[in-house]
Formats: structure tokens, sequence, C-alpha cells
């Protein structure tokens, strides 16, 4: 039955990978893009522009150095600023990765397959942009390193009822797992590539990066049996990790902070945006390099159906957030809700509900679903509206709480923006270096899906 | 002496299924020291060849114990034994402050296990290995699948082990030189 059932859905849909693919034309297309494909004038042009916006926020994070965090446009009441933002912003599109790599693993998804290389090197990326905010907010970022409960000479420990530090040890754990699951995956066919490159440098590097592999059956199965566990830690963790970063918020008693709806609605929004992400770089890089075989139109409707489903767990809690701060009757809460309607900061959040909520909604339209272009947008919109939502979590709570003798306003600086513009510039410089240097698509997992690949006992 | 020079009798097959059926057919005819190369994991492979044991779920049990312990016990000692501080009025030892860290770390510790206690298990890195003085076993990381009988098999023989690959049709048999 189960078979029966695998071969009707199959015809219904389109492929995971276009019929007529062998185990070698899978093995050439992929590792050719690395091994034998010369970079074009276009990836030094977009390299070069990513490049320089990494100079740029190393130029920004350098004068912040000099100067202090006075810089920027963060102060009383607004202690937060950018930094957290930007932080709660890029931890969140980080998520994509891991749910694509591990919890769509656990659920025998395979058109994971195609796709969960470079989502995990999406992820990685994405959670080093977010590690340097809340290490260059910490206003002497030289001393970061006192957030990790090391012995010293003033006695003193970490304070581990603070949720900030509960943060420190999600977030590096999440990028230690995060890395180590990416290269694990990348074991194997870094021996494909050393027994294909030709040029003995390369031979060597990847050689070295296979550690000898050699695909014996006996290494294979405990292989998979570990990277199968990494899937099963990986998928808690990751539900942790945005659980974690809203109890920064949550934990607090500012207005707008309070609530329990935050652990599933942050981890919903981080998994929204981060799908965003994964089909702005999925979709210019599968028709520059021709991968629409592997990258199929599946993939995109299936990416757009969990933004869709992600969007609207999204969209209630919105809707609890302004139901509760009517129904708790609290007049601070009730605040916040009109301040985020009508206060000084009305634009962002109606933005982020045309953003998020309602422009989103087209994806029901099977047509615009499948069409690359208005995914790209679409995503496009759902980034912009994620950051929206992010800027007014952190600043429009933050900005007029209890006493209006301490309200404030809160305008970031150029030195801000520069910041902010450099870690996108410095994400899209390590994803350009990845898709020349890396295979950017699983190999060997490629192999699995093929019919050659099914064995019977 | 010329047992020792040669690490084993290597057969090479077109498909998954040609190379599993061997398998079966080497492992039942009394080889006992056998091993198979292919492209991509294949389900049942290795319990073929005879490899029923594996301890990377073990490795891991332990790594996440141990962590979650220690990140409990750490946060113990650090908040209730070494300095206690009273912070907003909680106790030193505020147990269920500490569960997240706990988590997190009874996550990193099992993941490291299970990564580098498969390694550590599968004996990688491994610069050099004989199976690499093969030439067409570059293959085996694209589209080739590859049985070989190590020489330190009771039953292996040159001609022997030769003439039995040879029965299971393959594309080509070469001698393993270590």
């Amino acid at each position: 039955m189960d078979e029966q059932y695998k071969t009707t859905v199959d015809a219904q849909q389109t492929p995971v990978i276009e019929p007529g693919h062998t185990f070698a034309t899978v093995t050439e297309k992929i590792s050719a893009i690395v091994l034998t494909r010369p970079a074009s004038n276009g990836w030094f042009l977009g390299f070069g522009i990513a490049f320089l916006a990494t100079m740029m926020m190393l130029y920004a994070i350098g004068y912040l150095f000099l100067k202090g965090i006075g810089i920027w446009g963060s102060t009383i009441p607004i202690g937060w600023g950018f930094a957290i933002i930007n932080f709660v912003w890029w931890i969140g599109i980080g998520h994509a990765g891991t749910l694509i790599s591990a919890i769509l693993l656990l659920l025998r998804q395979s058109w994971r397959n195609s796709i969960n290389r470079f989502a995990e090197a999406m992820t990685l990326f994405a959670v080093a942009c977010a590690g340097i905010f809340p290490a260059i907010h910490v206003g002497r970022p030289w001393l970061a390193y006192w957030l990790f409960p090391y012995p010293n000479t003033m006695r003193v420990w970490p304070q581990f009822r603070s949720p900030l530090m509960w943060d420190v040890f999600a977030v590096s754990t999440y990028a230690t797992i995060s890395a180590l699951f990416w290269f694990i995956g990348l074991v194997p066919d870094m021996a494909t590539l050393r027994d294909r490159a030709a040029h003995p440098a390369a031979r060597l590097i990847y050689g070295a990066l296979s550690m000898g592999w050699r695909g014996s059956a006996r290494h294979w199965h405990r292989y998979e049996t570990a990277y199968l566990l990494l899937a099963g830690l990986a998928t808690p963790l990751v539900l942790s990790v945005h659980t974690v970063v809203s109890f920064d918020f949550a934990i607090g008693i500012v207005p707008g902070w309070h609530t329990t709806i935050f652990p599933p609605y942050f981890v919903a929004g981080a998994i929204y945006s981060g799908f965003a992400m994964v089909l702005m770089l999925a979709i210019p890089i599968r028709k520059i390099y021709g991968l629409e075989d592997f990258i199929t139109e599946r993939h995109l409707q299936n990416s757009a159906k969990v933004m869709l489903a992600t969007g609207l767990i999204v969209a209630y809690g919105y809707g609890i957030e302004a139901f509760m701060g009517w129904y708790s009757g609290d007049r601070y809460d009730a605040f916040t809700l009109w301040n985020r309607l009508h206060g000084p900061y009305a634009i962002p959040y109606w933005s982020l509900l045309i953003c998020n909520i309602f422009i989103p909604q087209v994806l029901w339209i099977r047509k615009l679903r499948t069409s690359p272009v208005a995914l790209f947008l679409v995503s496009g919109v759902i980034l912009v509206g994620m950051w929206l939502e992010r800027f007014v979590i952190v600043v429009v709570s933050l900005h007029r709480d209890f006493l209006t003798s301490s309200w404030g306003m809160y305008y970031p600086t150029r030195w801000d923006w520069m910041t902010y513009i450099g870690t996108i510039g410095m994400f899209l410089a390590a994803i350009f270096l990845f898709v020349r240097l890396l295979p950017m698509i699983s190999i060997f997992e490629m192999r699995t899906l093929l019919p050659e690949a099914e064995v019977k006992e | 002496m010329k047992r020792e020079r040669i690490y084993g009798m290597m057969a090479e097959f077109d498909s998954a299924q040609a190379l599993i059926d061997a398998a079966k057919r080497t492992h039942g005819a009394g080889y006992q020291k056998l091993d198979a190369y292919s492209p991509f994991p294949i389900e049942g492979l290795a319990e073929e060849i005879g490899f029923h044991h594996d301890e990377v779920p073990l490795v891991v049990l332990i790594g996440g114990i141990v962590g979650g312990l220690a990140g409990y016990l750490m946060q113990y000692w650090m908040s209730a034994v070494d300095y206690p501080l009273n912070v907003g009025g909680k106790p030193p030892h505020s147990w269920p402050a500490f569960i997240v860290i706990t988590f997190e770390m009874t996550i990193l510790f099992a993941g490291i296990s299970a990564v580098f206690g498969m390694l550590a298990l599968n004996g990688l890195p491994m610069p050099y290995h004989p199976v690499f003085n093969v030439p067409r076993f570059a293959l085996a990381s694209k589209d080739r699948f590859f049985l070989i009988v190590f020489s330190s098999d009771p039953k292996y023989d040159p001609a022997g082990t030769r003439n039995f690959l040879e029965g299971l049709a393959p594309r080509s048999i070469s001698e393993v030189p270590s």
C-alpha cells in the first residue's frame, strides 16, 4: 500500500530530480561547478560588491571600538536598538537551514536532499552575522569573553539565572552543532571531489578534508547512525534556540514583551524568514548554475507552503498579542497596543502587518507559488517584514514603558546602518565563496534519490 | 611472504544490487573478512558483510549524560557552592533557571560525541589506505561498487578467491597491494 501511495503521489507532483539522471551525471554536474567551471565576471562583480560591504562593516566596527557605542542610535530608554534587532533577525534566518537538514530528515522528506547543503551553509553564515551583534553591543567588546564561565582572578561566576546567559549557551551550542552537522555532511562529497580534481593542490585540500573517506559499508553504517542522531539532537536544539532568544524579551516585565506566546511565535517567525532567505538564494543560484534539474518546481512549491503555514502562525501571534493587550486589562499592555497602532512608530507596525500577513497570502495561488520571480519578490517582502517585526518588538516596547517621564525616541545612525548592511555583505560574500569552493548540493544524498539506488533484499 | 604484501582481492560491480548480492554470496561462502565500498549508503549492506555492532548510539548516550551532568553541576557549584550570590532574592540553588543551560550542554556534548565518536570508530582521518592503490577505486566515489576479500581471511588464497569472485560476474578484478 505504501508503494502504491508513493506512486500516486509522485505522479501528481513534479519530481525531486528531473528524469534521465544517473549516478555519473549527478556527480559530474555538481562537482563540475566547483572543479571545472571558470568564475564568471558576474561572480567577481557580485563577490566584489559583497566584499566591499564587508569592509564597510569592519570600518564601522573599527570606529565603534575607537569611540564606543555612543556612535549608535541606541540610548536610554532604547538600550537595545539595531544590535538586538539584527541579532534576532539573523539568527532567525539561520533556523530554516537546520529545519531543512534535521527536521525534514527525520520526517523522511526526501526533497530536502537537494537544498540541505546550501541551507546549512546559510545557517552557519547567518549565525556568524548574528554573533557579531551581541559581542559588539556589550560596550567593551574586548571583554566579551567574560560571558563564559572560566576560572578568573575576580573569583565571581556568570549569573546563570539570566536569560542572556542562556542565550550565550544556546547560540554557541547552535553554532557548534550546525558547523559539525554541515562538515560531516560534506565528508563523502569531499572524497568525490578528491577523486575528480585535476589540480594537485585541489586534490590535497579536498583529500585532507575528506579525511581518507573511502565509502566502506561499515563506515556508512556508523555515518548514517551518527547523522540521524545529530538530526535528532539538532531538532530540539533549533526549537530551543529561538525559544531562548524570545526569553531575552519574555522574562523581562516590559509591556509587550512579558508574554508566554513569545517562544512558539518566535520559532515560527524564524522559520518563516529563514525559508524566505532560502528561496532568495536558491532561485538565482539554480538559474545561474543551471540546477533546475535538481532544485525543481517542487522545492519552490514546498518552501512556499512552509512559508504560508509559518506565516499564519506568526499572524496568530500578532492576533493574540493584540487580544491580550485588550483582554489582560493591564493598562500598560493596552497602551503598548495603542502605541503600536497609532504611536510614532505606527508606520513600521502597519508595514510589518502588510509584509508578513497580507502580501504572502498571494502564495495560495498555485501559479504564483510556482513562479520563481513571484516567489523571489514575496520572499524579499517577508524578509523586510520580519526585520520590521523585530524593530517593533525592540523599539516600540522600550520607547514608552511605565513612566512618561522616561519616554524617548530611537533614531538609528549611519553607523547602525553601515554595520547592518555590512553584515548582509559578509553573508553574501561567504555564500559567493561557498558556491565556488564546495559542492552546494549534497552529491551522495542526491545519488540515493535515483531509481538505480534502490535495492531488494 | 607473498601473502603479507597483498592486502586483498577486489571486485568491481556496476550497481548497488549487484554489490549487495555479491556481498551476500561471498559472506555465505564462508569468507569472514570482507568489506564493501559504495558511493552512497546502501541499506542492509553492512549486515551482509557481517557488521552488526554499531557503538555510535552508546557513545552519544554517554556524551549526552556527561554533558547534562556537567552543565547542571557546573551551575550548581558556581552559584551555590563556590560563590553564592543573592540575585533578586532567588535561592542560590535555583534549579528551574538552570534547566536551559543543562539542556544546551546535553545537546552540545551528545552532538560532539556523535561526530567524533563516529570518526574515531571509523578510524578516520586516515591519510593512507591500501584500497587507493587500485586506480579504478577512484570510481567508488562516483558510480561504481567494490567488494574486497582481505588477505587476512583464513579462506583467502590468491587463485581460489579470484576464481570465486569471477563467478560473481564482476566488471573487473584487481589484486590490492598493501
